[in-house]
């Protein structure tokens, strides 16, 4: 920050530390990366911000508003057979059905397929129907105070029951294949390593604008309502406000961004099935959370993405490997980071700045700042 | 004699079996300033709770300002004009005392609100914390203030809420003799301004001290209703505080 600082020339406000930070990772995300990533690295790094997205959702409702959403699965996979069936009818021959329908034996458009031809329908409709949804099940479910490890099964089951309906309907859905074989998105070729490289970018520009419209929701008054929310429900009430709609809109947010992240993942990987949304992977999410660090926004997407990026390389060179080391992983934040990578960066930190003061302490050793300089400057 | 703001006819509140308040009437006037005491079990938090719907009714009326409370939910009843501090301090020790005081003060605003930021410090937030000499630590976390501060900080947000009927519980446990005399200060200021405020109270010093009109409850019931200086010369009120029950049910101790 300081180098920025000296960059700058006098009377010219110096950027706050975070407008700093995020113009770094912002740089690195549009600029650096398409530039020294592989073609193939960087639509991996595409899937992994598609999954950022996703937990930004989860650290709004979970980190902030103490929901453990413990069922995204349900809201991703909505947003992405949304945009999966919109593609799969874009490229369908004229006159002709989806590919996987005619091996199911279907011989005519299912009349929930009929809207989704309309691009102006299929993109609203991947983040509007995970938000209706989690709207309508968020009213009924924290209006009756359902909370805690209740609420967290819950979601679990919904998840679960998600996945049967998918396998269950083959002719619509799919079944367990779910829907694959994308040739194009919106006249980008999913497999040409140009057109990936747009997509790349727009699923980075979405992640950041994303961020910064939660961050910004966070910080707002509704953001300390729903902390108060998480920490004491039920005193939020006596202040004249209700907490359910409170915990709504966050678990409402959550689901449409998880959606938005589904619609995003299936250009940028070319599949939606049943395995990617059921209870595990659901639970899978909520642990790049936990990892990165649940209450600061930024870490809850950095852990998405560093999570991902270890379960590839790692499963690259030691294939059964990762199962353990995540579980692992998992047991050891719980035990020892309960603030995830977030909680350990501040803690060192905090050691550091309290060597830097001993040390400033022995320079004027006797000196009169040495007793007075402590409370204030260890908080910082 | 002015309005009638609050009127409680037949009040009972019953867990299974035992009545912790048991047909209880009691008025209150707009202005006016009254203090509940009673021994322990008596069912004075009970009242406060029944009133703001922390626990529920089983039968009889809370009409406040012409509307029936009793059925109504927590929020709807703060919105009707009514606040209340618990006997426990309860902030939120994440948020700073402005944050707290904050969202105390923006519970009428309409949602769309809520999403922006806060913009500066309103005027009615910063009179709020100035009159519990909080200013000074607006941003220290709620979290890390003292015992008495955190009384403080509760009764300012609910003064920012400008409620028509305050309802205090035991603001002065477990605070300084100092503090004691500078909350006695503030109840008095905030009646004098126009709010109606029920103070339930165990300590008899500061009763004695701010305490014009007295009522006493005994087992859920109203026992005596006076001055403090006919509460303190009434023959029951002595039997009552001094531990020999009149009839066989005893002081019961009920879990505050």
């Amino acid at each position: 920050m300081s180098a920025v600082a000296k960059l700058l020339p006098g009377g010219v406000p110096r950027p706050s530390a975070f407008v700093v930070r995020f113009g770094l990772v912002a740089v690195s995300l549009l600029l650096v990366a398409p530039a020294v990533l592989s073609d193939f690295r960087l639509s991996l790094l595409a899937k992994f911000l598609c999954f950022a997205i996703l937990a930004i959702g989860i650290g709004l409702a979970w980190g902030q508003g103490g929901m453990l959403v413990l069922g995204q699965g349900l809201f991703f996979g909505l947003g992405g057979y949304c945009m999966g069936m919109h593609m799969k009818l874009a490229e369908a021959p004229a006159g002709q059905l989806p590919d996987f329908m005619t091996w199911s034996g279907v011989e005519q458009l299912p009349l929930l397929w009929e809207p989704f031809r309309s691009a102006w329908f299929a993109v609203p409709a991947a983040i509007v129907v995970p938000m209706a949804l989690a709207a309508l099940l968020g009213y009924a479910i924290f209006r009756q105070r359902v909370r805690g490890a209740y609420f967290a099964i819950l979601q679990q089951a919904l998840a679960g029951a998600f996945v049967i309906v998918l396998v269950g309907n083959q002719g619509l859905t799919g079944g367990t294949n779910g829907l694959t074989n994308f040739q194009s998105f919106f006249g980008l070729s999913v497999s040409h390593p140009a057109d990936q490289k747009i997509l790349y970018l727009i699923v980075a520009s979405v992640l950041l604008i994303v961020f910064l419209g939660t961050r910004e929701l966070v910080l707002g008054r509704y953001g300390r309502l729903l902390v108060a929310v998480r920490d004491d429900e039920d005193r939020v009430r006596f202040l004249g406000y209700d907490p359910t709609r409170i915990k709504v809109v966050a678990y409402v947010l959550a689901a449409g961004l998880a959606g938005l992240a589904g619609a995003l993942f299936v250009p940028v990987v070319g599949i939606i099935s049943p395995a990617l949304l059921g209870i595990v992977p659901s639970i899978e999410m909520v642990i790049w959370v936990a990892l990165g660090g649940r209450t600061a926004l930024a870490w809850a997407a950095a852990g998405a993405v560093i999570v991902n990026w270890a379960k590839t390389s790692i499963s690259e060179q030691y294939p059964s490997t990762w199962l353990y080391l995540q579980g692992l992983l998992f047991v050891l934040v719980i035990l020892f980071l309960p603030k995830g990578i977030a909680g350990a960066v501040e803690h060192i930190r905090g050691y550091a700045g309290r060597l830097a003061l001993l040390r400033t302490r022995r320079r004027r050793i006797g000196g009169p700042g040495a007793a007075t300089a402590s409370p204030s400057e260890e908080v910082a | 004699m002015s309005a009638e703001l609050l009127r409680i006819r037949g009040l009972v509140v019953a867990f299974d079996a035992f009545h912790a308040i048991d047909g209880l009437d009691l008025s209150l006037h707009e202005h006016e300033v009254r203090f509940v005491i009673g021994p322990n079990g008596a069912g004075k938090t009970t009242l406060i709770d029944a009133i703001t719907h922390l626990v529920r009714v089983t039968s009889g009326s809370i009409v406040f300002a012409g509307q029936e409370l009793v059925g109504q939910s927590e929020h709807a009843i703060v919105r009707t004009g009514i606040g209340r501090t618990f006997q426990k301090p309860s902030v939120f020790d994440e948020l700073t005392v402005l944050e707290n005081v904050d969202i105390a003060a923006a519970f009428r605003q309409p949602f769309r609100a809520l999403l922006r930021r806060r913009k500066g410090v309103s005027e009615e937030v910063a009179a709020a914390m100035d009159s519990v000499n909080l200013t000074a630590h607006a941003d220290a976390r709620a979290g890390a203030l003292s015992h008495g501060q955190k009384q403080w900080l509760e009764v300012a947000m609910v003064l920012v809420q400008r409620p028509r009927l305050l309802l205090l519980d035991e603001p002065v446990a477990g605070m300084t003799q100092s503090e004691r005399l500078q909350t006695g200060e503030l109840v008095t200021r905030i009646a004098q301004e126009g709010t109606t405020v029920l103070v339930v109270e165990h300590d008899m010093d500061f009763v004695r001290r701010f305490a014009h009109r007295v009522t006493v409850m005994h087992e859920g019931k109203i026992l005596t209703e006076g001055s403090v200086a006919d509460v303190q010369r009434n023959e029951t009120v002595r039997e009552v505080y001094l531990g020999r029950p009149r009839d066989a049910r005893g002081a019961a101790e009920v879990p505050a």
